[in-house]
């Protein structure tokens, strides 16, 4: 049982608590122990500083709107309006609060606002629905759509979208650039007549990558009352990520080691068996690291373009956090960026096991 | 005619002012079910000759024969034991020899394969580690794995490209007995390459040298008239043994110092003392 979790664990790249389950069986204590503070304890105080560090800048920054803002009415209007401001600023109104880096605890208020604002949400929904559910029943009979809810969506619905958008879109680089990328390694002529091309395309910013996606789409769909902002958004993020895959999966399929391709000769391995046999399981790894790469930037890339496409999604909330100006909409920014984060070293640990399961390890090989 | 028949072989690599003649002018002839040894340095070719027997490279002048026919390529009539196993590691030792067997009878059923491979995998007792990887399986076990993936697809020929070498002196010697042993069953054609003396005299029928590279050719053959079956420790006080192995070897280091003093260069050493005073390397060396 313990060695069975501990292995689970290791496998799913959290071999950091492998020391915790040791310990808490009583084994090798001490050295347990000191495995156990530099695994947990030494990440652990890293975090707090780096709260602390945070907390005092966010409040040195703080410190100096205060000072501008209550400067600003001294000179404006006078002695009167310059102590009104101090009194409003510490009485914590929100009329008058500094504009600023946000401090932990108000990024943690605002967690809990949005979080509060789902449930709030949620409940709307659910109610919207048991409402229309006899009226759409109806309309389903009689051959019409359904009436959706087209209230605003909440925070955890926009890490949703931003997900089906990333899944979308990695796909898309998956199904072309591994099948490109395995004719290319095979061939070489191939390789040298593209190889310009993707040289010059693998370096564009995604944003220009949106705005030709969205000079294509538009036309295309000139005739559909679809709303193609999310077509645009993961055809953009699939085409910025892809050239990670394709280059790794080129570049494994044309440097497969030359043991194995004599062991296909020597076998006389037909082409699809020689292909499907030797070449691909013995690139395996590298085409899954390239996938790796390619869901790390897919997720990154996908912000800036959701921002930019004005496709629901984690992007546009926070574009939207950041046009809206309310007061506590830099700690929701605050908010959404660790959201972020943390959802992409997540899909990189998802990836990471994957890979884990389908390749071979080259040691001692 | 003979069985496997090299006429006039070269072979070069490399382009343009690089370009090194690694084999010239090689001729080998082997009958049907003789056992040759082909020693030499490393570096002298050994690999080359294997990879133009088996057809993995074609020779630039002269021709390989095969049974009378040019080698044209690789074919399942010889199988090759590489040196580094060349196993595929994402594949247990069961699909391993199983890809052998699948693809050298085709028309065989699924059952008749499995069972060939079990039984070729317990000749070289390896029936316990037949679900294993190879990176789970100690050199000698892999090698035995490799020597099973040639001799499941029931080559005319087998050709051994220093199997053993990269293996510690106990295996080798076992595993030497067990290819012996296997050999001697059916009495295949067999050519080994090999930089162990011994191990060529206690395997093989004929050793011929391979005169080191670049442009190495073959030099005289020794036939080794030891009856079989050889046992090792008895060779050790056998007289024939001993001078066959002494002349191989004496012919071997003759050779090699040929070699040597013809890159031998004549190199001025610059005319230049030592510039610190005789004071100062006594200090050195009483303090």
């Amino acid at each position: 049982m313990k060695d069975r979790s501990i292995h689970v664990l290791n496998f799913v790249g959290l071999g950091f608590f492998e020391p915790a389950i040791r310990l808490a069986t009583g084994e090798e204590v001490k050295k347990n122990l000191v495995v156990l503070f530099k695994k947990v304890f030494l990440p652990i105080l890293s975090v707090g500083l780096f709260l602390v560090v945070w907390h005092s800048g966010a409040r040195y920054l703080y410190n100096i709107e205060k000072d501008a803002r209550i400067e600003k009415a001294l000179t404006d209007r006078g002695e009167v309006a310059a102590n009104e401001m101090r009194v409003c600023i510490e009485s914590g109104d929100i009329g008058c609060q500094p504009n600023t880096l946000p401090s932990p605890a108000q990024v943690w208020t605002a967690y809990e606002s949005l979080l509060s604002d789902h449930r709030i949400i949620s409940e709307k929904k659910t109610a919207f629905a048991e409402k229309v559910a006899a009226t759409n029943a109806q309309r389903e009979e009689q051959g019409l759509v359904a009436i959706k809810y087209t209230g605003r969506p909440s925070f955890v619905d926009q890490i949703f979208t931003s997900l089906k958008t990333v899944f979308a879109g990695f796909l898309l680089a998956l199904f072309i650039a591994v099948p490109i990328g395995i004719m290319l390694g095979l061939s070489e002529t191939l390789r040298s007549s593209v190889n310009w091309l993707i040289q010059i395309f693998k370096p564009v910013s995604p944003v220009v990558w949106l705005l030709l996606v969205f000079m294509i789409v538009k036309t295309l769909t000139r005739n559909s009352d679809t709303d193609s902002s999310f077509i645009i958004s993961f055809i953009s993020v699939g085409l910025c990520s892809m050239w990670a895959t394709l280059v790794n999966t080129s570049m494994g399929v044309s440097s497969v080691d030359k043991d194995y391709i004599n062991v296909a000769k020597v076998l006389q391995l037909s082409v699809g068996q020689k292909v499907f046999k030797i070449i691909l399981p013995s690139s395996f790894p590298l085409i899954f690291t390239g996938l790796r790469i390619t869901l790390s930037v897919a997720w990154m890339v996908l912000i800036a373009i959701e921002l930019l496409a004005q496709s629901p999604g984690l992007g546009s909330f926070v574009w939207e956090e950041f046009q809206n100006g309310a007061n506590d909409s830099n700690s929701k920014i605050i908010v959404a960026m660790f959201v972020i984060g943390i959802i992409g070293f997540l899909l990189d640990r998802i990836m990471l096991t994957i890979q884990k399961f389908v390749t071979f390890t080259e040691e001692n090989a | 005619m003979a069985y496997i028949e090299l006429r006039n072989v070269s072979k070069s690599f490399g382009v343009g002012k690089y370009r090194t003649k690694v084999l010239s002018n090689i001729n080998l002839e082997i009958e049907e079910g003789e056992f040759v040894a082909i020693v030499g340095f490393t570096g002298s070719g050994k690999t080359t000759l294997i990879n133009l027997i088996s057809g993995l490279i074609m020779p630039d002048e002269g021709e390989v024969l095969f049974k009378g026919e040019p080698v044209t390529g690789p074919s399942h009539e010889r199988g090759v034991i590489f040196q580094n196993y060349s196993l595929l590691p994402w594949l247990n030792v069961k699909n391993n020899v199983g890809m052998a067997v699948k693809e050298a009878f085709k028309k065989m059923s699924r059952k008749e394969r499995v069972k060939r491979v079990e039984d070729y995998v317990e000749m070289v007792n390896l029936s316990p580690a037949i679900h294993k990887l190879p990176k789970e399986l100690s050199g000698g076990m892999r090698q035995r794995v490799s020597v099973t993936r040639a001799l499941s697809m029931s080559p005319d020929v087998i050709l051994m490209d220093e199997p053993l070498s990269a293996l510690d002196a106990l295996t080798r010697g076992n595993l030497q007995q067990e290819i012996l042993k296997i050999w001697n069953k059916d009495k295949k054609t067999a050519l080994l390459i090999t930089n162990d003396v011994d191990e060529g005299i206690l395997m093989a029928d004929r050793i011929i040298p391979l005169k080191p590279g670049p442009k190495a050719t073959l030099g005289p053959e020794y036939k080794i008239n030891l009856e079989r079956p050889r046992d090792k420790t008895a060779l050790n006080h056998n007289e024939e043994y001993k001078k066959l192995r002494n002349s191989i070897i004496e012919y071997l280091i003759q050779i090699g110092e040929q070699r040597a003093s013809k890159k031998e260069n004549n190199y001025i050493l610059p005319d230049i003392k030592p510039k610190m005073k005789p004071t100062s390397f006594r200090r050195l060396s009483f303090s």
